[in-house]
């Protein structure tokens, strides 16, 4: 991805054409919200656990420091060794130097947000390491040179046939096929034969446990048991927020995390790494690292209220959710995380000047926040970063990048109106005689006018009307 | 590397430090009150599990190996893994008879083994250390004798439960046991053959672990 601040509404207006994208999203969203639903039916154990789930970030997060020396000690009792990482080009850099030693030049990786924050694969490519996805997603958007577009389903966006077409042009020995079951197990025979010869795996984090220095990872598919296991080498990366305080907190995120996320009870997997293979043992890695990626979330965490952003199990609800994801589709974001807890999470990581149009590629519904299981606030965070984006100097990178004079003044305008009835009457009177003339094509109206018809002035004022029941002016 | 980890830590701490939060309580009730008797309990675990395609063989103690056997046998499966160290291992070599599947132990570290036990093996066969019935999930805790990719690699993965240990929750098992204490190499919790539903939301089993689970249960 480039440096080059990003046009959501570019992005989404091409999206917004492409019938068979849009098709692709909505099926796929329409099912995974009514399933999804199923599995919250009983709404007492919903609360309950939801509101478990929020208390187990929170505890986190009001320990983090602590916690993440606990985890830190732990690991590293447990044979784990621990790496911190200011930035992506640090952790990259990390990640690399370990390759280096072992003179890898296979990684099979399981599926991880943070390898994508850190574009770990393009990385790897620039220094001769063939860096290959396994989750079928994320596999099939590799082959396709594409990104994810969404943190749970990577290659959401296409359908069966785009993938066997993909498979056929790929894959050297992939016959052209539209079943399922077939192309899935030709991916399978790919994979398996990387999997036995990889030097090195790399996994994502789903849970860190401080108290047992334990990895949690969440899977279906059994690729990230075989790259957390297989190779001689494990490096698993985590950002700074996924760590929880003690083991019993790790049955409900997880069922929050796997019911909001596909609307499974549990996934196929649940994996619990604590060491790297013991005397006696006869396969697992020989060596464990866990790289720790700060990457701007230590900024995050200073500030009360966008500290919540970190709460975040990363399941995906509130994109299926989300009414403008849910159209446009995840590309259209052009960031790792797409949808609602991108648009607030992106802006914080990268900045406000880079992504400050994230926060309004959203109509405020309050879907997010109602389906999110560890409760976060998602729409007031986005409205401080719409406020932040315009206002210099304050707590997020960026922040002021977007003010300009023009809505500057016109706000001016709007308040000093509001702040005078003389001026407020003058301007409603105003708009009840002259406002319908105002015509369609007007900037910032066309916009409008577009896909909608355009809004009418009622002839006389509220107070007008007021006035003549006998309502008198305050 | 140590810079970075004072810096991140020294930052992480001020912004605590200035703004403190208060987290409310953790109320484990809705873990807690989740609770199934006795016949309830295998039932719902099999529900749950054969609806992710999970294939179920009752048995009893006296007679698993044999009917192991005789089940691989009919599948005309060629080979299975096991560990020759544990007891259901010793057990299984001592009463496995001739013109069945091959037995293969996993003897050796997986550097000398790992051509064959990915091109040449079949069936894989485990022990369990109970399940969940909130979840119809199997508790698996590799060990020296019985390594971690023997649940993993095989086409088939076939799993001993015995039926009198099974907890309610997740919770409850790593609660009870006090897994806290001395968490294994791996645990792992195991519920259904490996899957995706990567290619339009279409289901299909297989695709990187075993195609098939079969949860061998003895009473
Ligand atoms: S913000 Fe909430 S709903 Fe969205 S991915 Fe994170 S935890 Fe899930």
């Amino acid at each position: 991805m480039g440096e080059t601040s990003i046009n959501f509404a570019k992005a989404s207006s091409a999206a917004l054409q492409d019938q068979q994208l849009r098709g692709n999203f909505r099926r796929a969203m329409d099912g995974l919200m009514s399933k999804r639903a199923v599995q919250f039916a009983d709404t007492a154990e919903w609360n309950g656990v939801r509101t478990l789930g929020a208390s187990v970030r929170l505890r986190a997060l009001s320990k983090l420091p602590e916690l993440l020396e606990k985890l830190e000690a732990n690991c590293t009792r447990n044979g784990i060794q621990v790496h911190w990482a200011s930035t992506t080009d640090e952790a990259n850099a990390i990640v690399l130097s370990i390759m280096q030693r072992v003179n890898a030049k296979l990684v099979v990786k399981g599926k991880s947000m943070v390898s994508e924050e850190m574009h770990l694969n393009a990385f790897l490519e620039k220094h001769g390491i063939e860096s290959l996805e396994s989750d079928l997603g994320e596999y099939i958007v590799q082959l396709d040179e594409a990104m994810p577009s969404h943190i749970i389903m990577p290659a959401i966006h296409m359908n069966t046939k785009q993938i066997a077409h993909l498979f056929k042009q790929k894959i050297k020995e992939a016959e052209y096929t539209e079943d399922v079951a077939q192309l899935t197990d030709l991916a399978r025979r790919v994979l398996r034969k990387k999997f036995a010869t990889a030097d090195v795996g790399i996994s994502g984090v789903n849970m860190a446990v401080a108290e047992t220095g334990t990895l949690c990872l969440v899977e279906n598919e059994g690729n990230g048991r075989m790259s957390t296991t297989v190779p001689p080498v494990h490096i698993a990366v985590m950002g700074l927020e996924k760590v929880v305080e003690k083991l019993e907190d790790v049955p409900p995120v997880i069922s929050l995390l796997t019911r909001s996320a596909t609307a499974q009870p549990i996934t196929t997997y649940v994996n619990m790494i604590s060491s790297p293979r013991k005397e006696g043992e006869k396969d697992g890695p020989n060596e464990i690292h866990l790289v720790i990626l700060d990457n701007g979330r230590s900024g995050i965490y200073a500030d009360e209220e966008l500290r919540n952003t970190l709460r975040c199990i990363r399941c995906g609800a509130c994109m299926n959710h989300c009414p403008v994801y849910t159209k446009v589709g995840g590309h259209a974001y052009q960031a790792p995380y797409p949808g609602p807890i991108g648009s607030i999470l992106m802006p914080q990581v990268e900045g406000l000047e880079k992504r400050g149009e994230l926060p309004h590629a959203c109509t405020m519904c309050n879907a997010c926040v109602e389906i999110c299981p560890v409760k976060i606030p998602i729409v007031e965070i986005m409205g401080r970063l719409r406020s932040e984006a315009v206002h210099p100097g304050d707590a997020v990178k960026g922040a002021g990048s977007h003010a300009s004079k023009a809505e500057a003044m016109v706000w001016k305008g709007w308040s000093m109106t509001y702040a005078s009835p003389l001026a407020y009457q003058f301007a409603t009177a105003l708009l009840a005689k002259l406002g319908n003339a105002a015509p369609a094509s007007l900037p910032l109206l066309k916009e409008w006018t577009n896909v909608r018809s355009k809004p009418r002035f009622a002839n006389r004022t509220l107070h007008a009307l007021a006035r003549e029941k006998g309502i008198p002016d305050v | 590397m140590s810079e970075s980890r004072n810096a991140i830590l020294g930052k992480l701490r001020a912004g605590r430090d200035a703004h403190p939060l208060t987290p409310p309580e953790s109320d484990f009730a809705v873990l807690r009150n989740k609770r199934w008797d006795g016949a309830e309990r295998m039932e719902r675990i099999k529900r749950m599990m054969e609806a992710v395609h999970t294939e179920f063989l009752e048995t009893t103690e006296a007679g698993w190996p044999a009917d192991v056997q005789a089940f691989l046998k009919a599948q005309g499966t060629r080979n299975l893994l096991f560990g020759p160290a544990t007891e259901a291992g010793a057990r299984l070599s001592a009463e496995w008879t001739e013109g069945g599947p091959d037995l293969i132990p996993y003897a050796d570290r997986v550097e000398t083994f790992k051509e064959r036990l990915f091109d040449g093996i079949d069936a894989g066969i485990t022990t369990t250390l109970g399940a969940i019935t909130d979840t119809g999930s199997l508790i698996v805790w590799p060990t020296p004798e019985e390594p971690r990719l023997m649940s993993l690699v095989p086409h088939m993965h076939l799993a001993l439960l015995r039926a009198d240990a099974l907890y309610d929750t997740f919770w409850q098992a790593m609660t009870e046991n006090r897994w806290a204490d001395g968490m294994p190499t791996n645990a792992l919790l195991i519920s259904g053959p490996s899957k995706t539903a990567d290619i339009e939301q279409t289901l299909a089993y297989g695709v990187h672990g075993p195609k098939r689970l079969v949860v061998v249960v003895i009473r």
